[in-house]
């Protein structure tokens, strides 16, 4: 079914197709949107969800955490200060073993101010125990919702999913999109039947109380145990869900890099500019390629170094700073997962488009023509730079 | 003869304001800004701290120093500065949703704790900035953006809770009730404990909108003519007293503020 609709209304969309039990819902721009559109719906009596309006994002987590404890499914959206909010219910959602489905339309987190798009929000959020799945435009964001439940809740897992898209660029621009039919979906998402839930008469249940030394660790194992586990489960959903939508998705997306010298790593829609760079590049007989992330946790760190071993120069792209000093935490991830490898190519770290900083098809032309110069003289220059800034001169 | 424009305390480059026409907040930015030059207040010595919301802009448009923080949290960062420089005049600016929904709880310690802030919340019964959503002060029934069919929640009595919880000086005014609405900022402003101005206001495009109060000065008019004094709103009955707004001073008291009891308690400790 084709049809042409915003992010956020594409997410709306998948949350009204799957019909959640419970969603905790409040407004943070540029999020909004999705619990808007919900309204409708459940106002219209077009789904079953208990519509939970509450007065802060801390609650509507907290909502989502007690519900999901009591065996309902239930999702939520947010972003920036909104995430931020959440952040002391997202570890306790992921250590109870809890399978909410999150929307994060990501924006920049305060301060200064800012509504506008990067990642520094959910990047915030990476070590919380959540997966994480990022689109890179309105079909892959509608995509990623509807396989965040078959993922999130199996046995092997059990554990949270966030689902990230792009703010305005994604959540705001309106794209040509291919629906499924509801159906095909409530099939594909099957029951939420899980084993243990809060007021299941024969097997009473305590849901995050105090956990003592000599088991905490333990239970921690599990959760990272589970995180390991993830990665098979979010192969397992992509190839039922090829079944069923004929689209095809990875831990990655390789782009043009079958037998590509200089590549790029980034996450999100910048995905579609660098495309177009490549492709342009490529025209000019430059081996240039593309790696986006679609699954930042768990991390596809083997993975990852498989498709960059034949490369000779990397450029790792991140969209939030990390204040790590030596660079962003896309770029930690990838270095680290390149370690093992016996001949490993030249890296380097851009941090770019914070806070909505536009990036264009000559901006990524650049840092091509930066791994190029690399690649010949083994020269690394600054290894971690921002990009696009107007007081400086630049460096790429 | 001169007259009080508070045109010092407006930064004239930030002009024209973002608010919308119709709006309440630029009359109460106005008010706010000629009581601070009546009471001969300076930018040294006033500092006005916001959280988010479209009443949270108002900071953009005043010379004052200003703290603008996250949402909901205005009291707390005010709190920070009252405790640590008492001599100066704090004022937080606060919508309906960031200082009674989101903040609603800072909003009941400061007035326990009664630290000599002013507190003015521009109540427009929504989230005017982030498109409509129901707040705390939403009234039954109200539809909003989250609330299509109707609000089932009750809303707060602002100043009620404010009383309950322990400020010194509460009052409520409308923005047509001009004259009330400067003197309750004075009286607020130079009042020692907690004290808040509860301002209703229209919020045409959101609210307005939804609620069929169209246009803009038919919200006025509803204004006008809802707003009542305590000797008249005594004498109406429990229905009645539903569909109008009570305005005025509410407490006026006296008891001693956050920093007073501190200074007892610290040179207590300090003899022993
Ligand atoms: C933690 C957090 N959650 C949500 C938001 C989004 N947000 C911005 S303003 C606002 C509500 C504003 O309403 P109100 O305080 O009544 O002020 P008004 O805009 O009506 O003046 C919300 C929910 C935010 N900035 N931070
Ligand atoms: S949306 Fe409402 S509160 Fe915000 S500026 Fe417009 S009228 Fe005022």
């Amino acid at each position: 079914m084709s049809s042409r609709l915003s992010g956020n209304e594409a997410v709306a969309y998948a949350m009204k197709q799957i019909n959640p039990d419970v969603m905790g819902a409040f407004p943070i721009t540029p999020s909004t949107e999705i619990p808007e559109y919900f309204a409708q719906y459940a106002a219209n009596g077009e789904v079953d969800t208990e519509f939970v309006t509450v007065e802060s994002e801390h609650s509507s987590m907290s909502v989502c955490i007690a519900a999901q404890a009591a065996g309902a499914r239930s999702v939520c959206a947010t972003s920036s200060c909104g995430l931020a909010l959440m952040y002391e219910l997202l570890y306790v959602a992921a250590s109870c073993r809890l399978p909410i489905a999150l929307a994060c339309v990501n924006r920049a987190l305060s301060g200064p101010i800012n509504i506008n798009n990067d990642h520094s929000d959910s990047m915030g959020a990476r070590d919380s125990g959540w997966i994480q799945i990022y689109a890179e435009n309105n079909q892959e964001a509608y995509d990623n919702f509807l396989m965040a439940m078959p993922i999130g809740e199996h046995l092997s897992v059990r554990l949270p999913v966030m689902t990230c898209m792009d703010g305005f660029i994604t959540s705001h621009a309106v794209e040509n999109i291919e629906l499924l039919e509801t159906e095909a979906v409530r099939r594909f998402i099957g029951e939420y039947n899980p084993e243990n839930y809060l007021l299941k008469k024969e097997n009473p249940l305590a849901v995050g109380p105090y956990d003592v030394s000599p088991y905490y660790m333990e239970h921690k194992v599990l959760e990272a145990e589970a995180m390991k586990a993830a990665k098979t489960r979010i192969l397992e959903v992509a190839a039922d869900f090829e079944k069923i939508s004929g689209r095809r998705y990875g831990l990655f997306e390789e782009y043009r890099m079958e037998d590509a010298e200089l590549a790029l790593v980034l996450i999100g829609s910048s995905a579609g500019t660098a495309k177009a760079a490549v492709d342009k590049l490529r025209e000019a007989g430059v081996k240039a390629g593309l790696v986006k992330i679609r699954v930042f946790r768990p991390f596809p760190g083997e993975e990852l170094a498989r498709a960059l071993a034949g490369t000779r120069a990397v450029a790792v792209m991140d969209k939030s700073e990390g204040f790590s000093a030596s660079g962003g935490p896309l770029f930690a991830e990838t270095r680290s997962a390149l370690y093992d490898l016996q001949e490993r190519p030249y890296m380097i770290n851009i941090v770019y488009g914070l806070g909505g900083r536009d990036v264009k098809t000559e901006d990524i032309e650049k840092v091509f023509a930066r791994l190029a110069a690399i690649a010949a003289t083994g020269e690394v220059g600054p290894l971690y730079t921002h990009m696009g800034q107007r007081s400086r001169e630049e460096i790429a | 003869m001169s007259f009080i424009t508070g045109r010092k305390f407006i930064n004239q480059e930030a002009l024209p304001h973002m608010w919308c026409q119709g709006c309440g907040n630029g009359t109460v930015l106005s008010a706010l800004a000629r009581t601070f030059e009546q009471l001969k207040y300076t930018n040294e010595d006033t500092v006005v701290v916001t959280g988010i919301g479209c009443w949270g802009k108002a900071d953009d448009y005043l010379t004052t120093n200003a703290l603008h923080v996250t949402h909901g949290r205005a009291l707390p960062f005010a709190t920070g500065i009252k405790a640590a420089k008492p001599e100066l005049h704090v004022v937080a600016l606060m919508g309906d949703g960031d200082g009674t929904t989101i903040g609603g709880n800072h909003f009941i310690h400061s007035a326990r704790r009664n630290i000599d802030i002013t507190a003015i919340i521009v109540n427009n019964l929504n989230y005017g900035m982030t498109g409509g959503q129901f707040s705390a002060t939403t009234p039954h029934d109200a539809i909003t953006a989250t609330t299509a069919f109707g609000n089932p929640e009750r809303p707060f009595d602002v100043c009620a809770l404010a009383e309950a919880a322990g400020a010194n000086y509460v009052a409520r005014t409308t923005i047509y009730n001009g004259r009330l609405l400067r003197s309750s900022i004075k009286d607020a402003l130079t009042k020692k404990g907690f004290s808040l101005v509860e301002v209703i206001s229209p919020c045409p495009t959101q609210f307005g909108r939804r609620n069929k109060i169209n246009p803009a000065v038919e919200m006025l008019r509803s204004l006008r003519d809802k707003a009542v004094t305590k000797d008249v709103f005594d004498k109406l009955s429990a229905e009645e007293k539903d569909n109008h707004i009570l305005i005025g001073s509410l407490v006026n008291k006296d008891a001693a503020d956050f920093n007073t009891r501190y200074e007892e308690i610290r040179s207590k400790a300090l003899q022993k």
